[in-house]
């Protein structure tokens, strides 16, 4: 069991853990008062978040470089997409 | 400057070993419906904020009237079931059946866990009569979180159908790639949600 917890996806988990409090201080009233900033900081967390999942879960990390390229072509499309919608619509 | 002096023959053989290792997880096709239905989301995400840009106090208000506890212990849930799927993947490889079907049944109840958190949260919202047709966030608000539901739900059969697999004493190629291919399905199920709940519950 403690053989099949050491590997890096083990870290990246506590690493989605600790994003998701922070992005959940953010986004309620004991976080910061500039909600813009606040808001663009969750949503990078959530794509930063997306990324993680696709190449340490989905072991993306380890597949054919055109595959790996459109998801991150995907993480890096969409959250920008998302960021400028939200500043700028 | 360093010069090289293993033989052509042994960098040859390394780049074929390298090239051997990188490997798509699941058949290409899963690759398409995943990337596919992610981009159907993201025109979604768009979507919700286009409509805010055009009444922000409105969503903002009705945003306050979510409970985003429930959201963040859905986001508890469904990471804590990703991480059952990867260890389930990680003993099926080590030939620890027994295991990897406890890992496959954890990931399972974490599943049914979000499913009760939801019909909690729809029932907070509808005894407050905030309905689909209250306003344009409550509409996009049920259509975000109840398309989810339905890809958990889809994902929750996908997860019985690797139980039963990883019961086999042997799997085929072609069933090692469903198995493989149906944990990545699960965790779109989750990374989907990893964006949803910060744009509807958090983002203001």
């Amino acid at each position: 069991m403690t053989a099949l917890l050491r590997t890096p996806a083990t870290v990246v988990w506590v690493v989605l853990v600790i994003a998701t409090i922070a992005s959940w201080t953010l986004g309620t009233a004991h976080g910061m008062h500039n909600h813009s900033l606040a808001s663009v900081l969750i949503l990078l967390i959530a794509f930063i978040k997306v990324r993680l999942v696709g190449l340490y879960f989905m072991e993306l990390r380890e597949a054919p470089t055109a595959l790996r390229g459109l998801y991150e072509g995907y993480c890096i499309v969409v959250c920008a997409t998302v960021l400028g919608t939200f500043l700028l619509a | 400057m360093s010069v090289i002096t293993e033989p052509p023959a042994t960098q040859v053989t390394r780049v074929v070993a390298e090239k051997k290792k990188k490997k798509v997880p699941g058949e290409e096709g899963v690759w398409v419906f995943i990337l596919g239905d992610m981009s159907v989301f993201a025109v979604f995400f768009i979507v919700f904020l286009v409509e805010r840009s055009k009444q922000v106090d409105l969503f903002d208000l009705s945003q306050a009237t979510l409970n985003k506890n429930f959201g963040a212990l859905n986001t508890v849930f469904l990471l804590i079931s990703s991480m059952f799927v990867v260890l389930a993947v990680r003993a099926m490889r080590t030939a620890q059946r027994l295991l990897a079907q406890r890992f496959i049944a954890s990931a399972f109840l974490c599943g049914i866990a979000f499913i009760a958190v939801k019909v909690f949260e729809y029932h907070e919202k509808i005894a407050a009569h905030q309905v689909p047709t209250t306003n344009g966030f409550y509409l996009l608000y049920f259509i975000l979180t109840g398309l989810h539901l339905f890809h958990l739900v889809i994902g929750l059969s996908v997860l019985t159908a690797l139980w039963f697999l990883a019961r086999k004493p042997e799997m085929s190629k072609h069933q090692w790639s469903f198995f493989e291919g149906g944990t990545c399905f699960w965790h779109m199920v989750d990374l989907l949600w990893l964006v949803l709940f910060p744009l509807i519950f958090l983002v203001r």
